[in-house]
């Protein structure tokens, strides 16, 4: 049987290099041809966990541990879906966006194309020596990516993106030489149940540094220093990109490491912390988005008040029955997807938006609503998803998330993520509101071509279905 | 004490100290050795524990190497941005943010 | 899927897709606008006339779709959702062409039409709402499809009102969600059924039941406009009378007070909710807010902010006949629901056509305007009757019920509230109609914006909505015994509610 998981990494690689050598105007048809690729591939993957259970491949038919294993189960194929979707219309808001700016179209389309294959490697690792690796991958890119348009700013930003990021994975590393040091093994399959047997001490610190670096790497209140600049400074193609899927990879990582590997020594106390740190990143990320007067920088700061409902999974998942902890994943992982979908339209509305206006503080763009409907639509959308509120995919997470908290006793995640959302609603209705104002005589509104358009749109639209239809993935996550 | 011991134990105190540099130190070149520094350790650690009863073991050894490219790329990169930042900014420091940080009075 | 199913998809079906449609057109294009929205207001008539038929003889309307597992979005037309949809849809109906009218001129219309049905398809919404999950998802999309109404005319008052109208909305609006979750995960799916389904639950349950219902009350009473959440609803007179109209009479004032209904009645059981202690604290603060509502109207010259007060302390109604015990009690709230809505709107109406054809917006400058707009004065003075409570109109009807549930339980001192507030009511809107009919006219109108020709003294699409919604305040009145009056519908439903009742 054809299996899709070695194409899912090499797809990404061959149009990546291909656009290198052939310039940004073949890139763009080499990236739309390769997603679409890619899009089926992943579908197909679907289609072969929910029938045959979890799947292994070993790369070159050498197997572990001197070759690499790929292996992918529920989650895995939920993750890979959730890149492609996203990715796919994102590739042609990118070539409208970029139509002036030949010279980070350049570099653009095979950045991207190595970021979204170390994406899908990391999705599809088997060991967590080859997650490093994959890993630094995905930093390595997505710091170009930051950098593709230059400028002191962005330029700035990216270093220290770069210099955040070397030191997460460095971190995890030195947990990775740790665990081989303990057990002579780096497969995830074969650690688990070595780890659930006999745990020194050391293995801990281990646990400690890997969790640690990838809290760093996604961003996780108080660490979250590297992603305002970066996400708000680079140009709205590529904060959708980082936003939206390179920020889930790390996060994917900590659920493994968690769930998966570490499953034997987490603690309720540390599930407790990583929860409070959450709780921390949605109080303090979004009363500092409330306080942005630039557009990209106040979804930025949202981007770190989401991130926090993610943590919130673990204290909800850990030291509690079967069914809430089931609950709570569940939520989690939708909030994974919803917010996805939902941050990559909006980083792209106000994209456009920027773009028509030539202003990029939330006071230029009065008019809006008049003027850029479409745009304006689906950044509200987009809002509701990220506010929490029917019929939409974030609310569908909320629900999940609300009910384990108060079926567990644990009434104060209730509290936050309540105040969460209304904050939420506070900063998406300051640009709303903001839109609905009359224009300025001066204002000066360029006309949009119309992919800078309807592709965000059919990605806002996507996280809205997902609130009446998130079941479909519920089920393929727990296919395997 | 054995050998693997005391390059596991050496190994972790480059690490302290890369990281330690690469947090504290203000001049990016240095951010980009102490960085390097962390590397080496990390490696010494793997290379160190890369004996399994007395026979040399690959897998770390790959690893190793592994790494090593890795960090020679992210090394490039780094001293890439680096150059850049010196031609914008004259100086080869982080420049102190003026939007994007955490300030409520933004 | 059968058409039993598809019968509730079509009367949301009906305002959404006009509206989303009329969100595409063209500035410009008024006759196909309205087009739009009057083929989707009749069609929504028709479809809700044959469920009625339907409901009568005993079909059941029901659809289910599976959100999550153990999640169901579920519509159920029962006789209690007929009740609201029906005033619903025929109120939509006649705003909508007084919208048409009173809308002339201004910017941006399609807009506002397109959120106008949005805001429609959410109240059919909450109507047919067949669980407390479903219920709230529909309240939401309230909230968000009636805010762009309230800031439609982008000025600093309009932003002001909107930021307070979200403020309070969202909050109760999360107080609602705890409470559904925390229903949830210790009830499992809770589908509105006669006489609650909490009952069957053991007594340890008792403390959390008493706090998830004060949490679901405090969530619908800030749209029901309950002392003191209501603080919004004076601030969002700001925007346009249709929208004041729709808002107070129809979508979102009655959601908060339909929603207090099936928690009561349908989430809870009246008896239970009676065991439980819950239903006097409740009748406290509708009583309260009777009370202070009218006080505050008293005070104000702004005629719309008179009437939104008014709005504020008629619709407590509501609450107190369903948080009296006894079948009369609800039944005279129940009813109040139709009455409420058809004897406001009517005086929206007209205060709207005050403000479009003369410029007035004050009290004070009401003097002889009988005179000069006759009948619009007229069906203004029908509404004020009404709702001071004089037969045999219908607010008459609804005080006269509630009057008698209040003996039933032996609260005597709900009447004296009855009595407070009736009188309260003529006097402030007595004075306006002595000043309407009776002042002469000493100074110029503020703005005369529509000049008197022909002896009509305003666009017909602006006079014949609330003359039309005044002749029914006097025939549902007139003819209350009828079968085919809102109240005999109520009957029935109080009937069913109260299976078990001994008087």
């Amino acid at each position: 049987m054809f299996d899709p998981m070695p194409w899912l990494i090499l797809s990404p690689l061959i149009w990546a290099t291909l656009a290198f050598v052939h310039g940004p105007g073949r890139g763009a048809r080499l990236a739309v041809a390769g997603l679409i690729l890619q899009l089926a591939l992943a579908a197909m993957l679907a289609q072969q966990i929910v029938a045959g259970g979890v799947r292994v491949y070993a790369v070159g038919g050498w197997g572990a541990p001197l070759g690499i294993d790929l292996t992918a189960d529920g989650l895995s194929a939920v993750m890979l879906l959730l890149t492609q979707t996203v990715a796919l219309p994102l590739v042609f808001y990118a070539r409208a966006y970029f139509t002036d700016h030949a010279n980070s179209l350049r570099y653009f389309w095979p950045l991207t194309g190595y970021l979204l294959a170390a994406m899908n490697a990391l999705f599809l690792s088997a060991d967590v020596f080859n997650i490093y690796v994959t890993l630094e991958l995905l930093g390595l890119a997505a710091v170009g990516l930051v950098a593709v348009a230059g400028g002191a700013g962005p330029i700035t930003a990216a270093m220290r993106y770069l210099l955040a990021t070397l030191l997460g994975s460095g971190a995890y590393l030195l947990g990775v030489a740790l665990l081989y040091g303990v057990y002579g093994s780096v497969s995830l399959a074969a650690l688990t149940p070595l780890i659930a047997a006999d745990t020194p001490a050391v293995v801990s610190l281990a646990a400690a540094l890997m969790l640690l670096g990838m809290m760093l790497k996604t961003a996780l209140f108080p660490f979250h220093f590297w992603l305002p600049p970066a996400h708000g400074g680079a140009p709205a193609p590529v904060s959708a990109l980082l936003s939206a899927l390179v920020i889930k990879a790390s996060f994917y990582l900590i659920l493994r490491l968690w769930f998966d590997l570490f499953a034997p020594i987490t603690s309720v106390t540390a599930a407790q912390l990583l929860g409070a740190l959450g709780a921390g990143a949605v109080l303090w990320g979004s009363l500092l988005a409330l306080r942005q007067t630039h557009l990209k920088m106040l979804v930025a700061y949202s981007t770190v008040a989401q991130l926090g409902y993610l943590f919130l999974l673990f204290p909800l998942a850990t030291g509690v029955s079967a069914e809430v902890a089931a609950s709570a994943w569940q939520g989690g992982v939708l909030q994974v997807v919803a917010h996805g979908l939902a941050k990559a339209a909006m980083f792209a509305a106000v994209g456009a938006m920027i773009t028509a206006t030539g202003r990029d503080e939330i006071l230029g763009i009065a008019g809006v609503a008049a003027r850029l409907p479409l745009t304006l639509f689906t950044f509200a959308l987009a809002g509701v998803t990220i506010m929490g509120l029917p019929p939409s995919g974030g609310f569908a997470a909320k629900w999940l998330l609300l009910g384990a908290a108060l079926a567990s006793g644990q009434w104060w995640w209730v509290v936050v993520m309540v105040v969460g959302g209304l904050l939420s609603a506070a900063y998406v209705f300051k640009v709303l509101r903001q839109a609905f104002l009359p224009a300025e005589e001066a204002a000066n509104f360029k006309p949009l071509p119309r992919m800078l358009e309807w592709p965000v749109l059919l990605l806002a639209l996507a996280s809205l279905v997902l609130g009446l239809g998130g079941g479909e993935v519920l089920s393929l996550l727990g296919a395997a | 004490m054995s050998t693997a011991l005391v390059y596991a134990l050496t190994g972790t105190a480059l690490f302290v100290l890369g990281v330690a540099g690469l947090i504290l130190q203000p001049h990016l070149l240095r951010k980009i050795l102490a960085f390097n520094i962390m590397g080496s350790g990390i490696f010494l650690v793997l290379v160190g524990l890369a004996q399994r009863a007395g026979t040399p073991d690959p897998v770390p050894q790959a690893m190793v190497l592994t790494g090593i490219v890795v960090a020679i790329a992210a090394t490039a990169l780094a001293l890439a941005l680096a150059r850049q930042l010196l031609d914008m900014c004259g100086e080869m420091r982080l420049p102190e943010e003026k939007t994007g940080k955490d300030r409520l009075d933004v | 899927m059968s058409l039993n199913e598809t019968l509730p998809l079509l009367v949301l079906a009906s305002s959404l897709l006009p509206g989303l449609i009329i969100f595409t057109l063209p500035e410009e294009r008024h006759g196909l606008r309205s087009l739009f929205n009057m083929v989707g207001a009749t069609l929504k008539l028709l479809v809700i006339v044959y469920m009625l038929r339907g409901v009568i003889h005993g079909e059941e309307y029901v659809f289910r779709h599976t959100i999550l597992p153990g999640l169901d979005l579920v519509f159920k037309a029962d006789a209690l959702a007929m009740l609201f949809v029906t005033l619903s849809a025929a109120l939509w109906f006649l705003t909508t062409l007084y919208a048409i009218g009173y809308m002339e001129g201004s910017p941006h219309r399609s807009r506002f039409f397109g959120f106008f049905s949005l805001c429609v398809t959410a109240t059919v919404g909450v109507a047919m709402a067949g669980n407390l999950f479903t219920f709230f998802v529909f309240y939401e999309l309230l909230t968000l499809s009636t805010y762009p109404l309230v800031v439609h005319r982008g000025n600093e008052q309009a932003m002001r009102a909107g930021q307070v109208y979200l403020l309070y909305t969202l909050g109760g609006g999360a107080l609602l969600l705890i409470g559904t979750v925390w229903l949830y995960s210790l009830a499992g799916q809770v589908e509105f059924t006669h006489g609650g389904v909490l009952a069957a639950l053991g007594p340890e349950y008792t403390g959390q039941l008493r706090v998830i219902f004060f949490l679901l009350i405090a969530g619908l009473g800030v749209k029901a406009a309950l002392v003191p959440l209501h603080g919004w609803l004076p601030l969002a007179m700001v925007a346009p009378a249709p929208v004041s109209a729709l808002l107070h009479a129809v979508a979102v004032v009655k959601a908060g007070a339909f929603g207090i209904v099936r928690v009561v009645n349908d989430v809870y059981g009246v008896e239970f909710a009676q065991s439980l202690h819950l239903l006097m604290p409740l009748t406290v603060m509708a009583s309260v807010t009777i009370i202070w509502g009218s006080l505050r109207a008293l005070f104000q010259d702004d005629l719309k902010r008179r009437l939104a007060y008014s709005t504020i302390s008629q619709v407590s109604y509501i609450t107190l006949g369903v948080s009296i015990f006894g079948p009369m009690a609800t039944i005279g709230g129940m009813v109040h629901l139709v009455h409420q809505g058809i004897m406001k709107i009517t005086l929206f109406f007209c205060a709207g056509i005050y403000a479009e054809t003369l410029g007035i917006h004050k009290i004070s400058e009401m003097d002889g305007v009988g005179r000069r707009m006759p009948w619009t004065t007229a069906a203004f003075t029908v509404g004020a009757f009404g709702m001071i409570g004089l037969p045999p109109l219908a607010g008459f009807i609804s005080k006269w019920y509630l009057g008698l549930g209040a003996l039933e339980a032996q609260m005597p001192w709900v009447i004296a509230v009855l009595l407070a507030s009736s009188l309260l009511n003529a006097a402030y809107f007595l004075p306006v109609l002595y000043r309407a009919w009776f002042q002469p006219r000493t100074e110029a109108w503020p703005e005369e914006l529509i000049p008197m020709h022909n002896g009509r003294e305003a666009a017909w699409l602006l006079l014949v909505p609330p003359l039309v919604t005044a002749a029914a305040t006097v025939l549902v009145g007139l003819f209350a015994a009828s079968a085919m009056s809102p109240l005999n519908w109520v009957k029935l439903i109080a009937a069913s509610e109260y299976l078990n009742w001994m008087p």
